[in-house]
């Protein structure tokens, strides 16, 4: 069930953005990739999507390489919600998130009704996405991603643009489907700027800088002092009791 | 069977047998008979109906796709650069006719109007299918391309168009192109029917195949990919469909513009709004505009027939018109 990242190196536009980068990650964890602007974070999670091909080394799912399997099995196993994407029509919410069981080629009415309960969204589903909010409409594309029902989730800053009070919701959403409790435990891997979120809420933090990880591992370690000034040059420490500790930084 | 596709299916329904009523001459339901009637409404008057509904329906169901995978409603496939071809095609027909014998000749337009639509067709997989497949490429980059693309090849045939008019052979010759650039389907009989009926039902039959991976692209490319789209399939999709559709429809009646802009507008709002719910709507109401419009030109009382394709630009442009003021009030 593990999705490995095996000295992936990844490019864009003839840039090389992540760079020989090897991680192994666990279903039932929230893994948090944080890191500077321009570190390599969305191109490190399209890469672990199969969204964008290695240029070397590789990304691999249960040992079989990522790019090799079909994109139909792949799109069953991985769901990945992109930043902040713009919805093309003003359709429904339950057409919408029905979209995510466009792998299987099924009606998928239970799926889609359990990914509609799981984000609240009954009172909205038959509003049309323009007449959302933005929580609600972050909580919509969360919901296309679970109806798909995969065994990974891939979300890149699916918390930006949420006020305090819907990004601790919308986490806890994420937090709830690592730990489902039926043994069907997704893996849960979201690229946050909020280092605060990323501390309070993750049970691990990859930290990116120029394409390379600088740290790997629990949030207190990966999060320390001295991996948040060698990654972003800033001086800072954390405050208050572990789960609700603050980021104080200056200078 | 949406509701949808009923309206506009019951509409279609009680449209056809009306527009076999008018023209320069009314024709009451009570003098079907033997004798000329019958021959008017069979080899006149019934295929033009026919025509017009394959080349209506082409039109409504190729500019439905074309809005849902440039993820704009102000995509016409126009912009594709395949109907600029396949006028180039025709017209470089009415050069190559004199040189041919007769029985090549009836045949030249209508195939080297194909011919130039599927090398339209050809180029523009050629310059968007490398991107479309390449999943390194990068966001936008597939689809932006292929717009470009088409604008490209549409300017280039374009500007061969004018150059083949401004050198014409002679001036009835710049006269039959002048006016055949002009859609019409006037003085149109089954020949014409059964070159492009299949054509058009093979290409909306294609269209159909790309329903879904048109949905899945209401979330962006990515999200699109990330759910099994497979960018280069849809691209072939869409330009063989697109193709098929649009080439048929040039190769029998010229230019008619606006059709494939203005339906699915039209259909939207009666829909849920997905892509995949909009292709076959469409069909059926661009067959009901384009057969309510050639009936109504060819019942205008003109010395000489108002052209189609002028008729339904006249209306088409100020639609256009409306659609961006009510696109600037948000309510698109």
């Amino acid at each position: 069930m593990t999705l490995v990242a095996e000295n992936l190196t990844l490019e864009r536009g003839g840039m090389r953005v992540v760079e020989r980068l090897s991680a192994a990650l666990r279903p039932g964890e929230i893994t948090a990739i944080v890191g500077p602007n321009g570190a390599g974070k969305s191109s490190l999670l399209l890469g672990l999507a199969g969204l964008l091909a290695p240029a070397a080394g590789q990304a691999m799912l249960e040992g079989a390489a990522i790019g090799a399997m079909a994109p139909r099995a792949r799109a069953k196993a991985i769901g990945y919600l992109p930043q902040s994407p713009d919805i093309a029509w003003d359709v429904a919410v339950e057409n919408l998130v029905a979209l995510g069981r466009l792998p299987w080629r099924d009606r998928g009415v239970a799926a889609i009704d359990a990914a509609i309960a799981a984000l609240d969204l009954e009172p909205l589903r038959h509003r049309p996405v323009s007449c959302l909010s933005g929580g609600e409409r972050a909580r919509v594309l969360l919901a296309r991603v679970l109806a798909g029902e995969p065994r990974w989730i891939l979300a890149d800053e699916p918390l930006a643009a949420l006020d305090l009070a819907h990004q601790l919701s919308l986490i806890g959403h994420l937090k709830l489907c690592a730990r489902r409790a039926d043994g069907q435990a997704q893996g849960v891997v979201v690229v946050l700027h909020d280092l605060a979120i990323a501390m309070n809420h993750a049970d691990r933090v990859l930290v990116l800088k120029d394409g390379g990880l600088i740290a790997d591992g629990p949030p207190r370690d990966a999060l320390s002092p001295e991996v948040i000034a060698h990654g972003w040059g800033v001086t800072a420490q954390w405050l208050g009791d572990p789960g609700r500790m603050g980021l104080v930084s200056g200078g | 069977m949406s509701r949808a596709s009923l309206i506009f299916g019951t509409l279609l329904a009680v449209l056809l047998p009306l527009s076999l009523l008018a023209g320069r001459v009314w024709i009451a339901p009570a003098d079907f008979g033997p004798g000329n009637t019958l021959l008017i409404l069979a080899e006149l008057r019934l295929p033009r109906a026919v025509l017009a509904v394959v080349i209506g329906a082409g039109l409504g169901a190729a500019g439905a796709a074309m809005q849902g995978y440039l993820r704009n409603p102000l995509a016409d496939p126009g912009l594709f650069g395949i109907a600029p071809m396949a006028a180039l095609g025709a017209v470089a027909s009415f050069w190559l006719a004199p040189m041919l014998p007769p029985a090549l000749a009836a045949w030249s337009l209508p195939v080297m109007a194909l011919t130039g639509a599927a090398l339209g067709m050809a180029a523009l997989a050629l310059i968007a299918g490398r991107t479309a497949s390449d999943a390194a490429g990068g966001a936008g980059g597939g689809i932006a391309l292929f717009t470009l693309a088409g604008l490209m090849l549409g300017s280039l045939a374009g500007a061969m168009t004018a150059l083949a008019i401004t050198l014409a052979p002679s001036p009835f010759a710049l006269s039959e192109i002048v006016l055949w650039l002009n859609g019409a389907l006037t003085d149109r009989s089954w020949r014409e029917v059964m070159i492009a009926a299949p054509l058009t039902i093979a290409g909306i039959a294609v269209l159909a195949l790309a329903a879904r991976s048109l949905d899945a692209l209401t979330l962006g490319e990515e999200a699109a990919r990330s759910l099994g789209l497979d960018p280069a399939r849809l691209l072939a999709l869409l330009v063989v469909g697109v193709g098929l559709t649009v080439g048929a429809g040039v190769a029998v009646a010229g230019i008619i513009g606006f059709v494939g802009l203005v339906v699915p507008h039209l259909v939207r709002p009666l829909t849920d709004r997905m892509p995949s719910s909009l292709l076959l709507p469409s069909a059926l109401a661009g067959a009901c505009l384009v057969l309510a419009a050639d009936a109504i030109v060819r019942a205008l009382p003109f010395v000489t027939e108002l052209r189609l394709g002028i008729a339904l630009s006249l209306i088409g442009a100020p639609f256009f018109g409306w659609l961006l003021l009510r696109m600037r009030r948000g309510r698109l």
